[in-house]
């Protein structure tokens, strides 16, 4: 009961992306589309199970005062991993992701769920708290992706959704701002808007 | 006029924080003030620029020279941190009033993704030689620092309005920067 409790709070109640606001920057950089915002997602989830694992494992062994700088360069190396094998199997996805899979690296969520979790805690409570967190992240980027790739380019997953009303040469008459950069903030905004409106009740 | 035109196109077209997102956590945490804003500006411009020449010397004289580019994100971001850390301690014996002024801010920098975000570009780009890549480095820090600064003034002027419940904090700051950016895109065909 415990643990599903500790699974179950990354996913709504402590919602990383919506509600503690970390990792913005790839919450607003990488969700052009659905399919980039899951990517992104699950490679940070990767990235945070795993660090979350180690950082528990050794964490008697580290002493107190290089702590933070031993946390980051446990997860460059899992990062790295990341961009290694993205780049081998999935090679469009990197592109399309570009800078922000080395940029996981700073991603507050991961050395903040090291420091203030995953140091204190045993290996399996780390890791489902990982789990948790992980998969909240890339449920809200997945949504924030979907939203504006519905929007702005008229589909979900790559597949046409055709609500808009086409131009005169057949082309559906989207709202392109919703793909360009204002568009992440705005669309960010509303979502954390109406969840707050939600969590109210 | 290369370098004008990296300067311009670095804070105006393909502004770091409105156009490439980088560095929006900060953006967001530090913006209520306009004092606090600047600081972290100052700060900031001064750890990039600094970051920005030591990682492209390491990119290009030791990384590329032994073939070892896929260690590029580790050595970077430990390089960082310990830069942040080493002008901490300087700024603490050099010139105390700028440590009282910056200080603060510094350690937050290590996570500050532009900090990184701009090595990684700065060291990718082939036309850049090393006066290049700091002039691009400082012209993107100035950016930041401007972008922070015009959102910390609309944050200040915004608490004074009233505001949709629903809206209150977070959102209205975001749909904030949304208009910031939108504003932005003006720019775009300028370079």
């Amino acid at each position: 009961m415990n643990q599903w409790k500790n699974f179950i709070k990354g996913l709504f109640k402590e919602n990383p992306a919506l509600v503690l606001l970390l990792g913005l920057c790839p919450t607003l950089g990488t969700t052009t589309s659905a399919i980039n915002g899951l990517g992104m997602g699950l490679a940070t989830t990767f990235v945070l199970v795993m660090s979350n694992m180690v950082v528990s494992l050794v964490k008697n062994a580290i002493p107190d005062k290089v702590r933070i700088p031993s946390f980051i360069v446990i997860i460059a190396s899992f990062v790295t991993i990341v961009e290694m094998v993205m780049q081998a199997y999935t090679p469009e996805l990197f592109d399309s992701l570009g800078l922000f899979i080395p940029l996981i690296v700073v991603n507050c969520i991961i050395l903040g769920r090291a420091e203030a979790f995953a140091s204190k805690n045993n290996v399996a409570s780390s890791i489902i708290d990982g789990i948790g967190m992980g998969l909240g992240f890339a449920f809200a980027l997945t949504l924030l992706g979907g939203i504006r790739e519905i929007l702005g380019s008229g589909s979900l997953f790559g597949i046409n959704i055709p609500i808009f009303p086409l131009d005169a040469n057949g082309n559906p008459q989207t709202m392109l701002v919703f793909v360009l950069a204002p568009g992440a903030f705005l669309g960010l905004g509303y979502l954390i808007a109406i969840k707050n409106r939600l969590s109210k009740k | 006029m290369e370098y004008i035109l990296i300067i311009i196109s670095a804070i105006f077209v393909n502004n770091i924080v409105l156009a490439k997102f980088l560095g929006v956590c900060p953006f967001m945490g530090v913006s209520n003030r306009l004092s606090t804003a600047a600081g972290m500006g100052g700060a900031v411009t001064f750890v990039l620029t600094l970051a920005t020449i030591v990682t492209y010397i390491l990119q290009k004289y030791v990384l590329e020279a032994f073939g070892i580019e896929f260690m590029q994100t580790i050595t970077f971001i430990i390089v960082i941190a310990a830069l942040v850390q080493m002008v901490e301690i300087m700024l603490k014996k050099i010139s105390p009033p700028l440590y009282q002024a910056l200080g603060i801010y510094l350690p937050l920098i290590t996570t500050n993704c532009a900090v990184l975000g701009v090595a990684i570009l700065a060291a990718g780009n082939t036309d850049f030689d090393l006066l290049k890549s700091a002039v691009f480095a400082f012209a993107n820090a100035l950016g930041f620092a401007l972008a922070l600064v015009i959102f910390a003034g609309i944050r200040e002027h915004l608490e004074l309005m009233e505001v949709p419940k629903g809206m209150k904090g977070v959102p209205i700051a975001f749909v904030t920067a949304g208009l910031l950016a939108l504003a932005f895109m003006g720019f775009t065909g300028l370079v």
